[in-house]
């Protein structure tokens, strides 16, 4: 298991966010997740200036093993995506919390972000699940 | 209660991801599925296949039972060593399991059929052998490893005692022999395999089987788990027994024509009904088919075509090819025009003919 850096935090069901200097927030899924899934395959992400709701499913991560949704941290704009991704999915499994983010939200509510877990919280969960 | 080979402490430690297949707790990969996949592709890789079901067959009626219980003709086994691939069928032609059998001597043959489907095969072959007074022993005493891929044979070789080695090495396809391997321990060698690569499928007593597999890796055959079982498998062109065919299917309707011998006068169980099917026409085919868009092909999924629906059996990202493959049932003849449902979206999928996959490369037209 590698570090989970702490300026994070986390949802339960695996994806993880940052708050950049400019506001807006970056989203990944965890370390954890990609490990559980395998070599992944295809990503499908969302588009800029597509709305995304917090807890609602915005893009699909598929590995070998199955297909996953993976359920958006925040509300808000999609202003960016990682289209890198489609031609090397295989990014998420070698830096999760790094060149494998998925998108980023212009923020709806940033106070969304105090429902969301820290790092210490998030694994303390992943701990349980094992 | 899940069951576990002899290997499996030797997986675990390796930190394999380990899952339930049919009842056994199997890695499913050491890491990453991918490189373990190309791994077998371009140099050696191999996998504990132990949960597989070994059975033995004994009685002087052995040959005459299989010509009676069997698809395709034991006939064709004359040497002994030979193997044979063949469909075991129920009276209405449905597949009971897919298995390989092969002759010893006359009154000698042996089987290996799937893990899954361990309980009926056993229970059918029992019923069906009674007849022929032949004796059926399962073989739970015996464990089994396949290496696979172009440096296989080399590196199994390598571990062949002297006095067996060139005999081994001069083994065709679909031939078995018994040699000592590391240590003097009894081997039963199978140039046999589940991935469209060359190399050996090896059955050993189950005491032997650690040490086996530790001589193996030190040759620098590298461990690979049931994923990558799977996507070799299928690039390769085979079925998946319980995905691409079952007992609602018959051999024709499963790419498994090749399969069945209707030679003159053999009368084995299910052949009434496979005739019967051939003469109306057979309504469903298994095809080969290509996603050149991005996305997986899964089992289940929908496959729109001219003549009505079909639908996904085995799919697979292929790691040699960079996009997804797979076998799909659909309604006899469909072939243009054909649209796969995935998560709602249709796209085109490309019918072609299979393996996908041979000597490391894609196949012409894939």
């Amino acid at each position: 298991m590698s570090d989970i850096p702490g300026d994070l935090k986390f949802q339960k069901s695996h994806e993880w966010v940052r708050v950049e200097d400019n506001g807006q927030a970056r989203v990944g899924i965890s370390d954890h997740a990609q490990g559980l899934l395998g070599d992944l395959v295809y990503v499908e992400l969302p588009k800029v200036g597509d709305k995304v709701e917090a807890g609602a499913g915005c893009a699909v991560v598929e590995s070998v093993k199955a297909a996953s949704d993976v359920y958006a941290p925040v509300s808000g704009e999609v202003t960016e995506v990682n289209e890198g991704l489609t031609d090397k999915p295989e990014t998420i499994n070698e830096d999760a919390y790094g060149d494998g983010w998925l998108f980023v939200v212009k923020l709806d509510d940033p106070e969304e972000l105090d429902a969301l877990l820290g790092p210490d919280d998030y694994a303390e969960l992943i701990e349980h699940e094992e | 209660m899940t069951q576990h080979t002899i290997l499996n402490a030797t997986h675990r430690a390796a930190g394999a991801k380990m899952v339930d297949f049919g009842g056994w707790d199997m890695p499913l990969n050491y890491g990453s599925q991918i490189e373990e996949h190309h791994a077998v592709r371009r140099d050696a890789g191999m996998f504990d296949v132990s949960h597989m079901t070994v059975v033995d067959l004994r009685g002087a009626r052995c040959r005459e039972f299989l010509r009676h219980l069997l698809a395709n003709d034991i006939g064709k086994l004359k040497k002994p060593g030979k193997a044979l691939y063949s469909c075991m069928l129920n009276e209405h032609g449905g597949v009971i399991d897919d298995l390989i059998t092969y002759f010893l001597d006359e009154d000698r043959f042996r089987m290996v059929v799937n893990a899954a489907t361990r309980d009926k095969d056993l229970a059918w072959l029992e019923k069906q052998a009674a007849a022929f007074d032949v004796k059926v022993s399962e073989r739970p005493d015996l464990a089994m490893i396949a290496v696979q891929g172009p440096k296989a044979r080399g590196k199994v070789l390598g571990l062949i005692d002297a006095g067996d080695r060139e005999r081994v090495e001069k083994l065709g396809k679909f031939v078995a022999a018994e040699a000592r391997g590391p240590g003097g321990m009894p081997l039963f060698i199978a140039r046999t395999g589940y991935t469209g690569e060359d190399g050996f499928e090896i059955i050993v007593p189950e005491q032997h089987a650690v040490a086996l597999w530790n001589a193996l890796a030190a040759t620098g055959v590298h461990a690979a788990g049931l994923g990558a079982r799977d996507t070799l498998r299928l690039e390769a062109g085979m079925n998946l027994y319980g995905q691409d065919m079952d007992e609602d299917v018959t051999p024709w309707e499963a790419g498994l024509a090749w399969t069945v011998s209707l030679d003159e006068g053999r009368d084995f169980i299910g052949r009434a009904a496979l005739e019967k099917q051939k003469a109306g026409g057979v309504p469903r085919e298994l095809i080969g088919v290509v996603l050149d868009d991005k996305g997986v092909l899964r089992h289940g999924q929908r496959v729109i075509t001219q003549l009505g629906d079909g639908e996904m059996l085995s799919g697979i990202f292929s790691p040699t090819l960079g996009k997804a493959i797979g076998f799909a049932r659909v309604p006899a003849g469909a072939r243009g025009g054909l649209r796969v449902d995935i998560r709602g979206r249709q796209l085109p999928l490309r019918a072609v003919k299979y393996p996908f996959v041979r000597d490391g490369k894609a196949c012409e037209g894939i």
